[in-house]
């Protein structure tokens, strides 16, 4: 599993970054950005829901 | 201490919700929920004459269609009241927030990284020191037997000491600002001619801050806003100070209304509070539960061109209210969208905004409503309103919190 931040759509609410810090960072504009290749460890799966699921802009995607 | 009253009206209060509506009738914050429900079901797009003709759409779908159309609607003017500044787009009055593109991506990337969350997280001992400091006053009005209000002794304090100090301001001045920020967003029924001496008081304020600074330069947003280059040159004053208007009117009674309307709630709700003393885990989810369900800010536009919108014959130049509130309360949009869950896990409410022009602020107001309400329930586990609800005092116009909100502390 990995996830992808759109970066046209991000808008910077920094919930991603809030409830998995460890997927996701913030650039020094407070937009989004995954951290390494976006790939999610098993026990990070339910994380990354989380951040799909809170994203007002929908610019979360994940893909198996 | 100023406790304001509504200003007095030009229109007169408010005949039909769906066909007369005036976000400035007291009556409309009071009981926003119920008229925003019974709008959703029966006219999803309600039109006022009042104000040169304003539209209210309430539903997710019809308020986030508008934020992400920049094309049909401008931001050059985004509180609804007698008058239309004359400011034009792209730039506005109060960059970014009145600015359309391209204007607006360049002007909003030099505010970004002071308001970025690392840079924010900076702040969080001292909301906290001041938060105890405000707490304590609060327990000394206690042991004297005084009453004490949650509102005014606490959280109408946090926001606009914060922004004094980030913007290098008198800590003093507290009370003027706040009479700016009465003046600009409350004060919009009013007659014109009053509302534009109070625009040249704040204009001189802000122009006799921006000397001040040009004298004595520091270590503030002031001074960096006055040093920063756009285009390879420095902002003129009159910007300066416009992206100063921006960041006290925004930053202090928006944060102020998120921190009552969430005390409002433990307040009444004591399974709720409880809840969240005992499990301080939940706080997360609380405080954006919390956004979603008291989100204090309504956003504006102005129609930028004629244009059919759903139905409704949109004319240039008519405001556009945009009640991010209302959207995340549609139950089009939100699973039990009428019921307040601390543990909701799945909540994208559009409290902050949506596109571009999200909430520059946002992260520092999560940041002072979180320390605000964990530092109040830490002191206080035990609340309730002190008298009704009906003694609860609510804003009027765009922002939306209590204005008076007397608590009774109950002690073991």
């Amino acid at each position: 599993m990995r996830i992808h931040v759109d970066a046209d759509k991000c808008q910077g609410h920094n919930r991603c970054y809030a409830l998995a810090p460890e997927l996701f960072d913030v650039d020094d504009f407070g937009n989004a950005v995954v951290i390494g290749d976006g790939t999610v460890s098993p026990d990070l799966v339910e994380r990354a829901k989380l951040a799909v699921a809170n994203c007002p802009e929908f610019a979360i995607t994940i893909s198996e | 201490m100023t406790v304001y009253e509504p200003p007095v009206s030009i229109y007169g209060p408010v005949t039909d919700w769906a066909t007369d509506f005036d976000h400035a009738d007291p009556a409309y914050n009071r009981n926003a929920h119920a008229i925003w429900d019974e709008l959703r079901d029966t006219c999803p797009v309600a039109h006022s004459d009042r104000y040169g003709g304003t539209w209210l759409p309430v539903t997710h779908e019809t308020v986030r269609e508008i934020a992400y159309d920049t094309e049909n609607f401008t931001s050059r003017a985004v509180v609804v009241s007698t008058v239309v500044p004359d400011d034009p787009a792209p730039i506005g009055g109060a960059p970014p927030i009145t600015s359309d593109p391209p204007f607006h991506h360049d002007a909003r990337r030099l505010l970004l990284p002071p308001f970025s969350p690392k840079k924010i997280a900076e702040w969080e001992g001292e909301v906290r020191i001041l938060c105890h400091q405000l707490l304590d006053a609060m327990e000394a009005k206690i042991a004297a037997g005084e009453p004490i209000d949650a509102a005014l002794d606490y959280a109408q304090h946090i926001p606009v000491n914060v922004i004094s100090r980030m913007l290098g301001f008198p800590l003093e001045d507290d009370d003027i600002f706040r009479g700016f920020v009465h003046d600009i967003l409350e004060s919009i029924n009013g007659e014109p001619e009053e509302r534009i001496r109070s625009f040249e008081r704040i204009d001189a304020y802000l122009l006799a801050q921006i000397e001040d600074h040009r004298a004595n330069p520091r270590d503030d947003l002031t001074s960096y806003l006055m040093d920063v280059e756009m285009y390879g040159e420095k902002l003129p004053d009159n910007m300066v100070g416009g992206v100063i208007l921006l960041l006290l009117v925004a930053g202090i009674d928006t944060t102020w209304s998120a921190i009552g309307s969430s005390i409002w709630h433990l307040a009444t709700h004591d399974d709720d509070r409880r809840r969240l003393v005992a499990d301080p885990g939940l706080m997360t989810t609380a405080i954006e539960e919390f956004l979603r369900a008291y989100a204090p800010v309504t956003m504006a536009r102005l129609v930028a061109k004629d244009h059919d919108f759903h139905g409704c014959p949109m004319k240039k130049d008519e405001w556009v209210l945009l009640p991010f509130p209302a959207a995340n309360l549609d139950p089009a949009e939100f699973s039990d969208a009428d019921k307040v869950l601390i543990d909701r896990q799945e909540n994208r409410h559009a409290a902050f905004g949506l596109g571009i022009h999200r909430c520059l602020g946002s992260n520092l107001a999560r940041l002072e409503l979180r320390v605000a309400v964990e530092e109040f329930i830490a002191r206080f586990p035990e609340f309730v309103l002190d008298g009704t609800v009906d003694d609860v005092v609510w804003s009027v116009g765009q922002i939306r919190g209590p204005r008076e909100l007397p608590v009774r502390v109950i002690r073991p």
